[in-house]
């Protein structure tokens, strides 16, 4: 006992250095490097200085930004692959994503976002995926059992309809507005808003915690359903509850943030591999890891090429997936 | 400890068991027999409460059990079924899985208690040699006596088992069944198990219970059961009977094709 406790809490260590690493980085490097000493001090004494405003109003809510978004999604992996037991689910996969970029795009393209304020974008969003969310539930989870093939299939169509429905707006759209739709599917961390930011970060801390519940539940859902109910485990209110939960972590994500792939999927699994099967320490770990993660490739994605600034789909698309068939190879070679 | 009334089931429209009555005591060692698609495994599923049943009741000490919570029930019923998943899980970590109907709310982590009972389970099924290799690289054999264990760790008064010695070779079929014995002799644990191996049933179960279609074709020890006549209308093939020179238990012997002609 003593010694799962004691991997346990040096996998949260080595996590958290991890994180609070990759934090300092990301405060200190971009278009004006600020040394980590001088970070300190700034914090006292900067006030109204350009590197006070460079640090806390521009890298500092990138950066608590990143850490919700990249633990958001990771946390709705992880949970979503739990109870499908599926290794591809990832919240992409629910067609969300696809909704929530066609609830944009929709209101970029007749302007709502110039009479409604630049927050509606967001509310879009977030609109388009609690459609998605509602009609997949509605179809598959009210009747009582998940079927998990039908609803990932489900969740698929959804988002093929969503990116044709997508294509036919950029088609047809101005071309100013085809920049900012673009711009959004790209996902990006850059949010003006710090009320949003504060919003995104407490509600996926307050998921996290809630998803805490289930952990032993999501244990037992390894074993297969009628195994869990063999348990004592109320599989049914379980599922329901875990994919509400995961929806709202996507959902947030993709309507704050945009399209960021593929955080959600290859971090659970990298975490999967190294901390192992039990959701007590897994659930954690994905949010911390995925938070790093996405903070990280956000770093790289701003100095690449800086002053310019790569999308940050890019680089979590091209590092997770090369890790990932890396990490994939690697087991298969072991085997 | 059980009771089975008028109990009929199935999936959706279809009803694989029907008028199904059976009363188990306490302490005893029950098999399940029929030919596939009998509804075997169907009647472990209703007994365990997965499936509803559609008429009828199935109550253990006097309860119905579809008014018992699933938590109360996986106290007191434990089920080894067929289907394995739960891979990346550690043998020890597979069975202390098994304590989680005991948990309190909002506990998350395993009691000495847990892991004392853990072990026991483990010493018992003696699965403790190998409790740190993951449960996806043991033989089907050590698997068996890990899900039993798993099993075991709910401390239940009843456990369920569904063809515990499938693709399983004789020593492992002997072992797996000799351990169910013990258990039910030396901790008074009460056992019901679907089997599809006429000889083992005949061999270490108290009581047989014969279905055929979905109706209870025949109940009773394993003498009354397992008859030429019986089994020859049920299973629709050429049998012989004989004693086991030992166990005096009935032993079937099948004949083949070529073997009738002489």
């Amino acid at each position: 006992m003593d010694k799962k406790i004691f991997r346990w809490i040096s996998w949260l260590l080595i996590l958290g250095g991890l994180l609070l690493g990759i934090s300092a980085l990301s405060l200190c490097v971009g278009s004006s490097g600020i040394p980590l000493k001088k970070i300190v001090s700034l914090i006292f004494t900067g006030r109204g200085t350009s590197a006070h405003t460079i640090l806390f109003d521009i890298r500092l809510p990138r950066l608590i930004l990143g850490l919700a978004i990249g633990g958001a999604l990771s946390l709705a992996g992880v949970i979503l692959q739990g109870m499908f037991r599926n290794p591809l689910v990832e919240p992409y996969t629910l067609g969300i994503s696809g909704a929530a970029a066609l609830g944009v795009a929709l209101n970029i393209v007749f302007r709502f976002h110039q009479t409604l304020g630049i927050l509606s974008l967001p509310v879009f969003g977030f609109l388009g995926a609690v459609t998605a969310i509602l009609l997949v539930y509605s179809l598959y989870i009210r009747k009582g059992i998940i079927k998990a093939q039908g609803l990932l299939l489900t969740g698929v169509m959804i988002s093929f309809i969503c990116s044709s429905l997508i294509m036919l707006i950029m088609a047809i759209a101005r071309s100013e507005d085809l920049h900012g739709i673009v711009f959004w599917i790209m996902g990006s961390l850059e949010e003006p808003n710090w009320l949003l930011i504060k919003v995104t970060f407490l509600i996926s801390i307050f998921l996290l915690f809630v998803s805490y519940l289930f952990c032993l539940d999501l244990n037992g859902l390894a074993l297969g359903e009628e195994e869990a109910v063999h348990l004592g485990i109320n599989v049914e209110r379980t599922k329901r509850l875990l994919f509400i939960i995961a929806s709202l972590l996507t959902g947030v994500s993709v309507s704050v943030a945009g399209i960021i792939g593929f955080v959600g999927l290859v971090v659970p699994h990298f975490v999967r591999m190294y901390v192992g099967q039990d959701h007590r320490i897994l659930l954690i770990s994905s949010f911390l890891c995925g938070g790093g993660f996405l903070v990280f490739c956000d770093t790289l994605a701003r100095i690449i090429i800086a002053p310019m600034e790569l999308p940050v789909g890019v680089i979590t698309g091209i590092l997770g997936g090369s890790l990932f068939v890396y990490a994939l190879y690697r087991k298969v070679a072991k085997l | 400890m059980l009771e089975i009334k008028d109990l009929t089931c199935g999936y959706d429209t279809k009803f694989i068991l029907q008028d199904i009555n059976l009363k188990v005591e306490d302490k005893e060692l029950i098999g399940i027999i029929g030919p596939n698609g009998s509804g075997k495994t169907t009647l472990l599923r209703a007994i365990s409460g997965v499936l509803k049943p559609k008429k009828g009741t199935v109550s253990f000490a006097g309860k119905d059990i579809c008014q018992i919570g699933r938590r109360e029930l996986a106290k007191t019923v434990a089920v080894v079924s067929q289907n394995f998943e739960g891979a990346g899980f550690s043998v020890e970590e597979f069975i202390l899985l098994g304590r989680m109907p005991h948990f309190q709310k909002l506990q998350f982590l395993e009691t000495q208690k847990d892991f004392q009972i853990a072990q026991e389970c483990m010493a018992k099924t003696s699965t403790t040699k190998f409790k740190n290799q993951p449960i996806d690289q043991i033989s089907g054999g050590e698997r068996q006596l890990a899900l039993i264990a798993r099993a075991l760790a709910q401390e239940p008064k009843l456990l369920l088992l569904d063809e515990p010695t499938a693709h399983l070779d004789i020593t492992h079929q002997v072992g797996v069944l000799d351990l169910i014995k013990r258990l039910n002799r030396e901790f008074g644990l009460t056992v019901i198990m679907v089997l599809h191996d006429l000889n083992l049933a005949s061999e270490y179960c108290h009581r047989l219970v014969l279905l055929n279609q979905g109706k209870m074709h025949k109940i009773g020890s394993p003498e009354e059961v397992l008859t030429y006549q019986i089994i020859e209308e049920v299973y629709k093939t050429v049998v012989v009977v004989r004693r086991n020179p030992i166990s005096a238990k009935p032993f079937v012997f099948v004949i083949s094709e070529e073997a009738r002609k002489i």
